[in-house]
């Protein structure tokens, strides 16, 4: 999504950058009422016919993808710290080839989108996602992620960030645990391994 | 004479092939249809991440940082050098020491200098 502002920003005042982001928000909002659907077809998907050749090139990219998935740093709120406690020395995010939580889009496989999803940060986090290259995977952490929680009937915060971003893993709590984070995360690479990339 | 040099020329094909093949792989698996194209205007534009910027970028600073900055290196140094001598201090004796309080000598004479030019001072 291109955020259309009628000036460059740079040659605006303040205020008047206040207000066509409240502009921008409104619109976003109105234009995203009805959630996406969540990309689930994997979990019944056919079983991949006999064909070796074709199925072990698919294992071998499967494979390259599910160990070096690296997620993009999008904490929002207190699940961020529960984020950070995995990927730090105790619940050790490298074993799974998740080194690094990259400060660009540019360079990341997987959004973990952790915490409270306001609807003025909703067009960045649409932004970013937009950024990131195919094939990309969203994980939304926390009640907020997956209803909006604690704040769904709040003016101002998104009530599931399906409604911004096709979300693939949801993680229940508040907030989840390390290691509900980290089931989530394998459930994502159970995604990687079924999805048949090669046309047959 | 010359084979001296074919290092080098194998480092230049080496460093060639690998060149192409890490800009070429991408194209390679697009074409396979391997990695899926679904271009967008965000993605494709030069900005490399985030948010673009707001009001004027050209934003200005205290000079007096820059004192600050200058000091920082002095002692910086300084520090490098006292604390590999400072965990040798008994093995290293007094040749050593004298060494360390010439360089201290010298080091402070430049802190005295900045301390009464104001330098220390924020006003």
């Amino acid at each position: 999504m291109e955020l259309n502002f009628e000036k460059p920003l740079s040659l605006l005042t303040l205020d008047e950058i206040d207000q066509q982001e409240g502009g921008v928000i409104q619109s976003f909002r109105t234009g995203h009422t009805s959630p996406y659907p969540d990309p689930a077809d994997w979990l019944n998907g056919e079983e991949p016919p006999p064909g070796v050749f074709i199925t072990s090139v698919e294992k071998v990219l499967n494979w390259s993808r599910h160990y070096s998935l690296w997620p993009v740093m999008f904490g929002l709120a207190c699940c961020a710290i529960e984020m950070m406690c995995m990927a730090a020395s105790r619940w050790d995010l490298a074993r799974f080839g998740m080194d690094i939580f990259r400060a660009s889009p540019r360079q990341a496989d997987l959004m973990i989108v952790a915490g409270t999803l306001t609807w003025k940060m909703a067009p960045w986090l649409k932004r970013i996602y937009d950024q990131m290259p195919e094939p990309k995977w969203v994980l939304a952490m926390g009640a907020c992620g997956t209803s909006g929680g604690l704040f769904r009937d709040s003016y101002s915060v998104v009530p599931g960030f399906n409604l911004v971003v096709p979300v693939d893993v949801y993680v229940p709590g508040c907030p989840p645990r390390p290691e509900a984070l980290m089931r989530a995360i394998m459930d994502i690479h159970e995604k990687i391994d079924k999805t048949r990339i090669l046309k047959r | 004479m010359l084979v001296d040099y074919s290092y080098i020329a194998l480092f230049l094909v080496a460093a060639i092939l690998f060149t192409a093949v890490v800009l070429g792989l991408p194209v390679l698996l697009k074409k396979l249809g391997i990695v899926p194209s679904k271009p967008n205007p965000v993605k494709n534009s030069a900005y490399e991440c985030g948010v673009e910027t707001h009001g004027r970028t050209w934003v200005q600073f205290n000079f007096r940082y820059y004192y600050y900055a200058l000091l920082l290196i002095a002692f910086d140094v300084l520090l490098v050098f006292l604390f590999p001598w400072a965990t040798q201090i008994g093995s290293l004796g007094f040749y050593a020491f004298g060494i360390v309080f010439a360089f201290l000598l010298i080091v402070l004479a430049g802190y005295l200098y900045a301390w009464k030019k104001g330098a220390l001072e924020w006003n």
